[in-house]
């Protein structure tokens, strides 16, 4: 297997894009990561999108893409795994670079989703969870999480506070971020007392619906020098995905996100690190109680102190373990297919110490969790200066 | 919802069969082909999920989908029921303050849901305290 490094990326401002369609958003992205790697061609490509069927009603996104992008007729093709989707379409291209099939892979991701309204978004999001045996009688996904949190906080004393304090933390974070959705501070009180959703979390516990898109180029490791500009190498160098059960009421254990555990065990035994060795992470906080657990699956964290850590200040930039300095999904932007994908922009971003304001002293190597449904996929990357 | 979509369940949401390996005992709902790998499909056997059990945990939806809007906010639970099997469920017939996790509950059948004004009613089960 060969290494395998990413040398462009590409995004826009995350938002409720009104005028602009998916095809212009994604191209957009994919223009702004082929300029950034420098590269003059693309052998193959991955776009991460969770439901164009349901949001735009539009199938078939690998051959729609490669044609508005002018790169027909490279292979494309459509990665999807909910909101994971993003994340699985970056694993796909490293596998593609990695054995050897192709050296220039285009990895993106794509959501557009404010084309339907509240109740047309809640439904397609809804096709994430399990249809006949939890959808059909009433759940929705604020509904998963908060049965989520209502058992960690039963069991580990987490309080309303310690869990407000992520989104204040992340929003903090996305001041900074140019593309972030959402680019204002929030305090403790706007949270715990904004419009309950589904209890115990309220509207500012949730990640919005929004439109965007992310692209990335990667490459062989022994290839990216001639792209690099002078700025650092950025080498893949771990890699882990994992599925769950798809509804939450079939897993063991509700304040544990299994999938991410062992994606996380297979990114860390490839890249041959552990946690303390992780200087930031980008994970999947879809809704707030989610960050607290995935940072303590990920080893952060002992399980139980995840929300205490949050609290202390240990996750923000200039913490122990800052987590999300783009402002996580709550506060960039939560478009579900480009997330993953998204993450490894903030990734890079840090890495060659572009990230202005929010840029984390010294960061070599970050990590990237991204995961579909209430658990049932996760995939881990683990990327760091070479 | 298509009529085939609703029928096919039927057996799960009028009558609650389950099946059950008869190696380790695990309760499937609804009912699996396999355990687990290397399992013998032979092992599984038919079964009725019981209609009683206990709220694992649960949540109060404020704002839910389209087809309950009206109903919120209404409590959803995940139950664990006697001897296996578990469901999430609305859990009905009971004060919010008065749900907690570990209270007994046992299924009834209730509508659960209309296909508007002119479409077929969808039934299944609810849970109440038990």
């Amino acid at each position: 297997m060969r290494d395998v490094a990413v040398i462009g990326i590409g995004i826009q401002r995350w938002g409720e894009l009104w005028e602009r369609s998916l095809r212009d958003l994604w191209v957009e992205a994919a223009l702004n990561a082929i300029n950034d790697a420098g590269v003059d061609h693309v052998d193959s490509m991955y776009v991460g999108c969770m439901t164009p069927g349901l949001f735009v009603g539009q199938e078939h996104l690998g051959s729609l893409l490669a044609d508005y992008l002018g790169i027909t007729p490279v292979p494309a093709t459509r990665v999807e795994s909910a909101c994971a989707s993003g994340g699985m379409a970056m694993r796909a291209g490293f596998i593609e670079v990695a054995s050897g099939l192709s050296d220039i892979v285009l990895v993106s991701g794509v959501e557009k989703m404010t084309d339907v309204d509240g109740g047309g978004a809640t439904y397609a999001l809804a096709t994430a969870a399990d249809g006949d045996y939890e959808v059909y009688n009433g759940v929705t996904f604020p509904g998963l999480y908060a049965m989520m949190a209502r058992d960690y906080m039963r069991r580990f004393g987490l309080t309303r506070e310690e869990l407000a304090a992520v989104p204040v933390k992340s929003h903090a974070n996305g001041v900074h971020n140019p593309h972030a959705q959402f680019q204002g501070a929030i305090k403790l009180e706007t949270v715990i007392n904004s419009v309950m959703v589904a209890d115990p979390l309220t509207l500012m516990d949730c990640s919005p619906i929004t439109d965007g898109a992310a692209a990335a180029i990667l490459c062989p490791l022994d290839l990216a020098a001639k792209f690099s500009k002078g700025r650092p190498v950025v080498k893949v160098a771990g890699m882990g995905a994992a599925t769950d059960s798809i509804a939450l009421h079939s897993r063991g254990d509700f304040s544990t996100l299994n999938s991410t555990v062992i994606a996380a065990k297979r990114a860390y035994d490839m890249a041959k690190v552990g946690p303390e060795d992780i200087d930031f992470a980008e994970v999947h906080d879809c809704f707030s109680i989610a960050e607290i657990i995935v940072s303590e699956d990920l080893g952060f964290f002992e399980k139980g102190k995840g929300g205490k850590a949050a609290a202390a200040g240990e996750t923000a930039i200039g913490g122990k373990k800052p987590i999300n300095t783009s402002g996580g999904l709550k506060s960039k932007g939560h478009p579900v297919g480009a997330t993953g994908i998204g993450q490894i922009h903030e990734l890079v971003t840090q890495l060659r110490g572009e990230a202005g304001k929010r840029q984390v002293e010294g960061a070599k190597r970050g990590l990237a969790q991204n995961m579909g449904g209430s658990g049932g996929s996760s995939v881990v990357h683990i990327l760091e200066v070479k | 919802m298509s009529v085939p979509g609703y029928w096919r369940e039927q057996p799960q949401r009028y009558r609650y069969e389950a099946n059950r390996c008869k190696s380790c005992g695990k309760v499937f709902f609804p009912p699996r082909r396999v355990c687990e790998p290397g399992c013998d499909p032979a092992n599984l056997e038919p079964c009725k999920l019981s209609q009683t059990g206990k709220v694992l945990t649960y949540t109060i939806i404020h704002i839910g989908p389209t087809q309950f809007a009206d109903e919120a906010p209404y409590a959803m639970a995940i139950c664990e029921m006697d001897g296996g099997g578990r469901i999430t469920a609305q859990l009905v017939d009971c004060p919010f303050d008065k749900i907690e996790v570990g209270m007994p509950v046992r299924i009834e059948f209730r509508k659960i849901q209309q296909d508007g004004h002119a479409g077929i009613l969808m039934y299944g089960y609810k849970v109440v305290p038990g």
